[in-house]
């Protein structure tokens, strides 16, 4: 019995870590992925440049709206283009991006299989 | 004949890298944004500077005209260089300047004018930057050139002559 008033316990302690957290987490998870693009290899939500101040105060707007994370994304991809996105979407351009570690992945794994074919026989 | 491959192999793939690399040191790492033009202006709700009324975007493009969007600010040395070409436009009938006042304050802002002169329509006040955004803005000066509530020209940075020139060209 004893065990199973622990485990409510427990059960109760990270519920509530969910719900302290929602909102805030959104918005930092966006403007970690959002491009600050006056600033060079920062992130939104890392830089405090007047574009990203903007930036920041537009998503807390967007999601006090209702919108979506996606809705944000495509409403800053609209405006700025694909760039200030740092998680690439699978198109034309990127193709090679994405595949590339795959390939390499299944390219050595053959190499080593082989090699080891090769050791047996 | 595997062993002879081998070494032609590895050196000729490290030339490819080599070549690679050797023309990716030259191109610069700083972003230009691709400019998209002939969107259509966003929808936004801004306060005017002089007469803290609100105005909806859609109430100020409305007519036939061009319209210049300027988006400026009182601590934006740029801007002031690229002022007296602005004064000069506003001669021009068939064009009309609009101002974004971008994060500034209205006290800063209004003694600008009152100094380089006025040559806006209206100004909208931009305080916290999020208009701009809604533009596509990158910071200050940057300029839209606006025909039937389309973006036909976008300038990044101060305007000079030659650009204003331009502009002239294309209002004709």
């Amino acid at each position: 019995m004893k065990i199973f008033k622990l485990f409510f316990i427990i059960y109760l302690i990270s519920s509530f870590n969910h719900l302290e957290a929602s909102n805030d987490d959104i918005k930092s998870k966006i403007t970690k992925n959002l491009r600050c693009l006056v600033c060079q290899g920062q992130s939104v939500y890392d830089s405090d440049s007047e574009f990203a101040i903007s930036m920041k105060v537009l998503v807390d707007k967007k999601l006090a709206e209702g919108f979506s994370e996606i809705q944000i994304y495509d409403f800053f991809k609209e405006r700025y283009g694909e760039w200030i996105l740092y998680d690439p979407e699978l198109n034309k351009n990127t193709y090679i991006l994405w595949l590339l570690p795959l390939l390499i992945f299944f390219i050595g794994g053959a190499i080593i299989m082989k090699s080891f074919i090769i050791k047996k026989n | 004949m595997k062993n002879k491959l081998l070494p032609i192999f590895i050196t000729f793939i490290f030339i490819i890298i080599f070549i690679f690399f050797y023309s990716g040191l030259k191109n610069t790492n700083i972003y230009t944004p691709e400019i998209k033009i002939n969107n259509k202006i966003p929808s936004f709700k801004g306060d005017l500077i002089y007469s803290d009324e609100t105005i909806n975007s859609s109430n100020i493009f409305k007519s036939d005209k061009f319209y210049l969007l300027n988006i400026w600010s009182s601590w934006c040395v740029p801007c002031r260089k690229e002022h007296a070409l602005l004064m000069k436009l506003k001669e021009i009938k068939k064009i009309e300047v609009v101002g974004i006042n971008y994060k500034d304050k209205k006290i800063n802002a209004e003694n600008f004018l009152t100094e380089l002169g006025n040559p806006y329509e209206k100004i909208i006040f931009d305080q916290e930057g999020v208009i701009s955004i809604e533009w596509g803005a990158y910071g200050v000066p940057e300029s839209f050139l606006i025909k039937d509530e389309i973006i036909i020209k976008r300038y990044i940075g101060p305007l000079d002559k030659k650009l204003i020139e331009e502009m002239k060209l294309i209002i004709k």
